[in-house]
């Protein structure tokens, strides 16, 4: 599926970061990052191993706590507001984890309905029955709906956990390594599926990945984490038109040149 | 003034012990923090009463066959080791008393708590463990739903509800185990066996044996939960949560024993 430019509004951003530091002991891995997420825009945060990119999501998300600066999300400081705000505030914002974190002693069908039972508690049984068809049509996995996610693969696996965050119809999703072990060709469906999600949601998104090809397939924008700050940003072809050798060898590795 | 008097012959190890003396009061804070929340959120609306009566059913399927084995065998053996003693006094004819205060007042609530800390306890830490290793918990909170609630709150009041049913569950078994002793070797009918069980037991007895096994409960799921939903550094953190919840029940459970049995002996 090709992606379909988004013209994002550069006048709403939604996730507003502005000097945010974050160290674990004695080791500082973010620096003093400052970032806006656009409405409607996919922002891909490219970076290597260990560089802080999935901590910078976890702190949007309020799993963790920042040490310095301001992280507004929807005009809301995170550091700042309390547990029941945090919690109405995450129903807004999706998060795709890394190994999906499905819940694994439920079927699909319950683990889709986990967060919708809990946060919508007026539905009854067909509207629940209804919304969690259509996620999972949306992300092609109609048939799995009674398995244990022992019996997925890695990449139904990752869709169902897309599906469990889409079932809220989040604003916001959070993407942690959404290619990370999977083969080319599940690499290139669940690229497809980020932009559908884009579109048929409205989602704006930061998607955190090493892989260059989910970057250029999904990105509107790229975000280059280097020493714990953001050091380029722009398109990809922007990012990757430098001879930087912090930046080059990432391109070069991805595409064999 | 000499000033190289005030400085300690070992100060890395005087520092190692401050260390872990500020680590281990730092963890009782955490531990008092993970009781109070319970507190806080078991009571409130909205309840997850599904979850705890399906947890009550897994705490009692779980135990219920090895309970039963340990509980018949616990009566069997012990009817059968103080009877020698018992008759170098010719009073054979007190050993359903002297075995139903043995049972009901202290060996079906402990054994139930000890089997039920190794079943259940390990299971609680080891399948929270997990959870919080592979982001499941996380998952949970940033869905906006509570984990705590869901996870910590219907497993302790699920152990806290069904270690009381199943230590009255221990005890009668193995009365019976010790029933089938003194009917063999004394004659002693059913009825007589009971009439002469339930003689020695008082009101007291019954309530101190019942609030001992909620407490026994309570600390096996807040303890199991608390190892699991707190353990980190992989699939070695699942191992030590699992581990550190049996041990830490089982302690737990002996120190409060001898605390109920002392505070139960004032009232009679």
């Amino acid at each position: 599926m090709k992606k379909v430019a988004v013209q994002a509004d550069h006048n709403n951003p939604v996730i507003s970061i502005r000097g945010l530091k974050k160290a674990f002991q004695d080791y500082a891995v973010l620096r003093g990052i400052d970032l806006d997420l656009y409405q409607g825009e996919n922002l891909v945060v490219l970076g290597r191993s260990g560089t802080g990119k999935s901590v910078l999501i976890k702190i949007i998300s309020g799993l963790l706590k920042p040490d310095e600066g301001m992280v507004k999300v929807f005009d809301q400081d995170i550091a700042h507001i309390t547990e029941d705000e945090l919690q109405k505030l995450r129903i807004r914002i999706g998060f795709s984890f890394q190994n999906s974190a499905l819940y694994d002693s439920m079927t699909v069908r319950k683990n889709l309905e986990f967060p919708l039972v809990r946060n919508k508690r007026n539905l009854t049984r067909g509207e629940i029955n209804t919304a969690v068809e259509t996620v999972l049509d949306a992300v092609g996995l109609s048939q799995t709906i009674n398995q244990m996610p022992s019996e997925l693969s890695g990449g139904q696996r990752k869709r169902i956990g897309i599906a469990r965050t889409l079932i809220l119809n989040p604003e916001i999703m959070l993407y942690d390594e959404p290619t990370a072990g999977l083969d080319p060709i599940t690499c290139i469906e669940i690229n497809d599926l980020i932009n559908e999600v884009q579109q048929r949601y409205n989602t704006s998104s930061i998607i955190i990945t090493h892989d260059l090809t989910c970057a250029k397939q999904t990105g509107d924008r790229i975000a280059m984490l280097l020493d714990g700050q953001f050091q380029r940003t722009g398109t990809f072809e922007e990012v990757f038109n430098t001879n930087d050798s912090r930046v080059k060898p990432f391109y070069d590795y991805n595409f064999i040149e | 003034m000499d000033n190289t008097q005030s400085i300690p012959k070992h100060p890395k190890r005087l520092a190692k012990f401050k260390q872990s003396l500020s680590d281990f009061f730092f963890t009782l804070y955490k531990i008092n923090q993970f009781i109070l929340r319970f507190f806080r959120e078991a009571f409130v609306p909205p309840f997850e009463l599904k979850e705890v009566v399906r947890q009550c059913y897994e705490v009692g399927v779980r135990s219920f066959t090895l309970i039963s084995v340990t509980g018949f065998i616990v009566g069997v053996i012990f009817t059968k080791q103080s009877r020698p003693s018992l008759s170098q006094f010719g009073a054979e004819s007190w050993l359903p008393s002297l075995v139903s205060i043995a049972i009901m007042r202290a060996l079906a609530p402990l054994v139930t708590a000890l089997i039920a800390s190794g079943k259940v306890g390990s299971s609680i830490g080891a399948e929270l463990g997990s959870m919080r290793v592979t982001e499941q918990i996380d998952a949970m909170e940033v869905s906006g739903t509570k984990p705590f609630k869901y996870l910590v709150c219907t497993r302790v009041l699920a152990t806290t509800l069904t270690i009381p049913i199943l230590s009255t569950y221990t005890g009668f078994v193995a009365l019976f185990g010790g029933y089938l002793n003194v009917t063999q070797n004394e004659g002693t009918t059913w009825t007589t066996f009971i009439q002469e069980v339930f003689e020695p037991l008082t009101f007291t007895d019954f309530v101190a044996s019942l609030i001992k096994s909620i407490v026994f409960g309570f600390t096996i799921g807040i303890v199991g939960c608390y190892q699991g939903y707190n353990s980190n550094k992989g699939t070695e953190g699942v191992g030590k949560a699992a581990n550190g919840a049996v041990i830490t029940a089982m302690f737990l459970v002996f120190i409060e024993e001898v605390i109920i049995v002392q505070i139960t002996g004032w009232f009679r």
